[in-house]
């Protein structure tokens, strides 16, 4: 019955703020600002978390004033986890709503789908989710982890004496761009490490795979060789579960051998009792219980906008925090919210961080940010036990496959480019894939 | 489970007004300071001194400590019990017992845990097992023990040896007390120990057995560790394929339970029903209803679930079939886009009711873990239980079927409508009770399906294909084709995989059925006679 009242509170929520947001354009000029998350349909389960951030960072935004005198106005669209409508909505905000900038997407194929559109336009978007880095595109800001930010300091701590000092890697992922490129990286750069071809085992998956027992199986056979083993996980989604599930039931523990993730946050624990995972881990740049003033006050207005105590926060969260800020402040000093003078502006501009510190927009169009190792606790939530010492730079092209590493992405002067090969001196542009 | 151990500590610590004995030279500051900020490696140094201590109060510490329990007051740096009332920590002072009454989140600190030392506390504490009269706990003690190359662990397993009465303990023992002959003992008694071990299913002495064979210098003990070598691979494969069967069983008996409601749906009745997946996933929130509603009857809340899950599907279905399929009899296509519109809309509905998320379902504690065989094959209870449930079901539908008066009436109308009608059965009904009965065992579907796989809006969707699939293969209509297929595919999956992976291996049984439908349109158990031809 609860979130039978807390949906019917979010729907009166949501339609008094599209009424409001309404109003207040007859009145005055506003900024319009897009969302492009699904609302429908397989990814409604995660970015529909995101559309309410995005409103509730507005709604915060305009209760200090709005921007340049000018209020925000929100303007949502559902591409109902349909990757070809992504370019569909976003056009359509672009031309039909022509909004200053968007906040969306969440798969690497709906991002790739938006893409030609945003560069036709010259929009402007924030991509809010970790992935497999290999693109840098001149009207796309990514705010979640490039592979360096997440893949390779996870290793790092594995290989680590407070990891374990692990030597035996199995990297299992749903069979898909992201798992793909982040294991090529990871195999490289395990190897690069001196770890033998034989010691890493990959497996593949399909999408929302459910039957976990032959895997499960053969990776205790391969952890039991006698020498420390860890599972690298890029399991997408739904098939997280039942992959956890197997993993208790065929009796393997974080200690003997543990599962590092890179798709488990808070939200998706949430739907889990997670009794049998404590002590398997994920990287993040975010775990809902860093120990920060800034991240005590973002969860209570958060838990207070969705009217929920228990709903939890995450990455892609902060992600949105972090780009909608630094979008904001660049707005203030650019004075305006035009395009090409807001991604002139923004480059250089911090943020704080929720975890403490502060997040810094490159000119590749990545962040600086810091690096968490999480562990899971029976209550949901992540136990942080590791940490970057510093903000980690985001990198576009991965240093670790050899056809990435002379490639940089720079957006000013003199390189302008996102895809600048530095061995032939040559833009290649963009590659749509 | 956790909070009643919390309580209990607390009950007991609250009785006990004994001081927390310290390492020597650490007063409680110190040794919590040390805690807090210490390096790991330091932590580790302090782990293993406090878990293999005589002092019961260290060991206590050691064990809150492992169990994730170890606070520390920021404050005055004092080892404090906490208990979670709303937002804030009820504070007791572990040594004294003293209640220091609410403090914020912030005011007390976790002593901080990860995976090695997980593992040091486990098995320095363990070894206390030892001598228990649980023998899961006696396992675990010795299987610890087994590869350690600490003297003091083979004087360990020397005295377990002399009072262990269970003979596959015992063995165990054995096999850890040969592994310390295999390293240190002299020709002859490498010789018995290799003997000894070639018996041995731990995967252990497997890996020791492979790194003595890459040093040993004898060349009759060497023979002999080929032949040991050789006969646990042997085992290994042997088991290997029991294993493999048992996963096959179990994906088909998930096949069954999802197919078998769309057996009666479309086998028996035509209905292309693409909600079918739906009624499933009304099962699974059935369950999580249930569960939410009776959050400390989790053991039993299956039990409540299993006929719930069946009123709500079947009520479910008789309405869909009342409200739009009867108006579509004998137009496939216009039902299939009918009810795959249904699907969307029972889809959008949980999203709209439950939220978008997936929804927890807790794994009763009955039905965790799993059953140990012999070290190289265990079984995991869940899935017994949903392959001993599946046959269940399935017998019990045949029951219906062939022996009830309601089962006779529905083959009556399959076969022959206007005949049947003609006797005075009303056919109208038996058509709704017909797809409420077969929408009502997908609800049961959901129940053991939520134990093994995702509670959420879509599902339903990851089953509907595969419905279709187990089938169209058995053949339209025929309940023993729908069980032989989806065992067969099961089984034929998972003994595909291993060597082609997940994707390939559906891939291939994918490619397998199209070319067995070009060659057997009617799937494995075709019917035969005047019904076909209608």
């Amino acid at each position: 019955m609860k979130t039978l009242n807390t949906t019917v509170k979010k729907i009166a929520l949501a339609t008094s703020i599209s009424l409001a947001a309404a109003a207040v354009q007859a009145s005055e000029e506003t900024i319009k600002v897009g969302v492009l998350h699904s609302l429908s349909g397989t990814m409604a389960i995660s970015e529909t978390t995101l559309k309410d951030t995005v409103l509730m960072l507005i709604e915060q935004q305009n209760k200090e004033g709005g921007l340049l005198g000018k209020k925000l106005e929100p303007v949502v669209v559902d591409p109902a986890s349909n990757w070809p409508l992504f370019a569909e909505k976003a056009r359509e905000l672009l031309v039909k709503e022509e909004v200053d900038v968007i906040f969306g997407s969440w798969t690497s194929v709906s991002r790739k789908s938006a893409l030609p559109v945003l560069e036709e336009l010259n929009g402007l978007m924030f991509y809010p989710v970790q992935y497999e880095g290999e693109e840098s595109s001149k009207n796309v800001f990514y705010t979640g982890a490039a592979p360096n930010q997440q893949a390779i300091p996870a290793v790092d701590y594995l290989m680590s004496e407070a990891g374990d000092s692990v030597d035996r890697f199995v990297l299992a992922g749903t069979d898909y761009v992201y798992p793909r490129t982040t294991n090529k990286i990871l195999e490289s750069y395990l190897k690069s490490k001196g770890v033998a071809e034989s010691d890493i085992m990959v497996n593949y998956t399909p999408f929302g795979h459910s039957d976990w027992q032959t895997i499960v199986s053969d990776i205790k056979k391969f952890g039991s060789a006698g020498k420390k083993t860890a599972v690298i996980s890029t399991v997408n989604g739904d098939a997280n579960v039942p992959f956890y599930k197997e993993l208790g039931n065929q009796g393997l523990s974080a200690e003997d051998i543990p599962v590092i993730a890179f798709s488990v946050g808070e939200e998706e624990l949430s739907g889990i009792d997670t009794g049998p995972l404590v002590g398997h881990l994920a990287a993040w740049n975010y775990f809902m219980s860093a120990e920060s003033d800034v991240n005590d006050e973002f969860i209570e207005t958060w838990q207070a906008f969705i009217k929920d105590e228990e709903r939890v926060t995450n990455d892609p969260m902060e992600a949105t925090y972090i780009g909608f800020n630094m979008w904001a402040k660049a707005v203030e000093k650019a004075g305006t919210a035009e395009v090409d003078s807001v991604r002139d502006a923004i480059y250089g501009v911090t943020v704080p961080n929720l975890t403490g510190g502060y997040a810094v927009m490159n000119t590749n169009h990545h962040l600086t940010k810091p690096v968490l190792i999480g562990e899971i606790q029976d209550d949901g939530q992540f136990e942080i036990v590791w940490k970057t010492s510093g903000g980690v730079i985001g990198d576009a092209w991965t240093d670790y496959l050899p056809e990435s590493a002379k490639i940089i992405a720079d957006w000013t002067a003199p390189v302008k480019c996102g895809n600048y090969n530095l061995s032939t001196s040559v833009c290649s542009g963009q590659k749509y894939e | 489970m956790n909070v009643i151990q919390r309580l209990a500590a607390l009950v007991f610590l609250c009785l006990s007004t004994t001081v927390v004995a310290l390492p020597e030279g650490l007063s409680e500051p110190l040794l919590s300071k040390q805690l807090l900020k210490g390096s790991w490696s330091e932590r580790e140094t302090l782990a293993h001194h406090l878990a293999t201590s005589q002092e019961s109060s260290s060991i206590q510490l050691a064990e809150l400590w492992l169990d994730g329990q170890l606070f520390v007051l920021k404050s005055n740096q004092t080892f404090v019990l906490t208990q979670k009332d709303g937002r804030k920590y009820q504070l007791t002072n572990l040594a004294t017992g003293e209640d220091l009454g609410l403090h914020k989140k912030r005011a007390v600190k976790k002593v901080p845990l990860n995976n090695k030392l997980r593992k040091i506390l486990r098995n320095a504490l363990s070894v206390r097992d030892l001598q228990s009269t649980d023998t899961e706990l006696r396992r675990t003690a010795i299987a610890n023990l087994l590869g350690d190359e600490n003297p003091e662990s083979y004087e360990l397993l020397k005295t377990a040896s002399r009072t262990e009465q269970k003979r596959e303990l015992k063995e165990l023992i054995s096999s850890g007390l040969a592994l310390f002959d295999l390293k240190n003992g002299n020709e002859e008694q490498r010789l018995s120990a290799v003997q000894i071990l070639g018996e041995a299913n731990n995967s252990v002495v497997y890996t020791k057995l492979q790194a003595q064979k890459a040093i040993e210098q004898d060349k009759d003990v060497l023979a002999v560790i080929n032949k040991s070598i050789d006969d646990i691979e042997q085992r290994r494969k042997f088991y290997g394929a029991v294993e493999n069967t048992f996963f096959g069983l179990s994906l088909g008996s998930v096949l069954l339970l999802s197919a078998i409601g769309l057996a009666i749906t479309f086998g028996v009745m035509g209905v292309i029903n693409m909600a079918h997946g739906e009624m499933i996933m009304l099962g699974a929130y059935t369950t999580y209803v249930v569960q939410s509603l009776l959050p400390d009857h989790i053991g039993a809340s299956l039990f409540i679930s299993l006929p719930l899950a069946f009123l709500v599907a079947g009520a479910t279905g008789v309405l869909i079939e009342r409200t739009v399929i009867r108006h579509l009899y004998g137009r496939p296509l216009e039902t299939l886009l009918a009810t795959f519109g249904v699907s969307l809309i029972l889809q959008q509905a949980v999203r709209t009711i439950f939220s978008p998320l997936n929804q927890s379902v807790i794994t009763p504690e009955w039905m965790s873990g799993s059953i140990v065989i012999n070290e190289m094959l265990s079984l995991t209870v869940n899935r017994l239980v949903v392959i001993g449930f599946s046959l269940i079901v399935f017998l019990g539908l045949l029951f219906v079927l062939r022996y009830t008066r309601a089962g006779l009436t529905m083959r009556a109308v399959t076969q022959n409508r206007a005949m049947a009608s003609s006797m005075g059965i009303r056919t109208g009904h038996v058509d709704a009770l017909t797809f409420g009965l077969g929408s009502g065992i997908a609800g049961i579907a959901g129940v053991a399906l939520s134990q093994l796989t995702n509670v959420g809006p879509n599902l339903g969707q990851n089953y509907i294909i595969d419905s279709f699939m187990v089938v169209v293969f058995g053949g339209v209509g025929n309940l023993w084709g729908t069980f032989v297929a989806a065992m067969g595919l099961g089984i034929a999956n998972k003994f595909i995989e291993p060597w082609a992976g997940a994707v390939i291996a559906k891939i291939l049984v994918l490619i397998f059925i199209i070319l067995f439908i070009q060659k057997r349109p009617r799937g494995l158990f075709a019917l035969k006679g005047r019904a076909v031809e209608s």
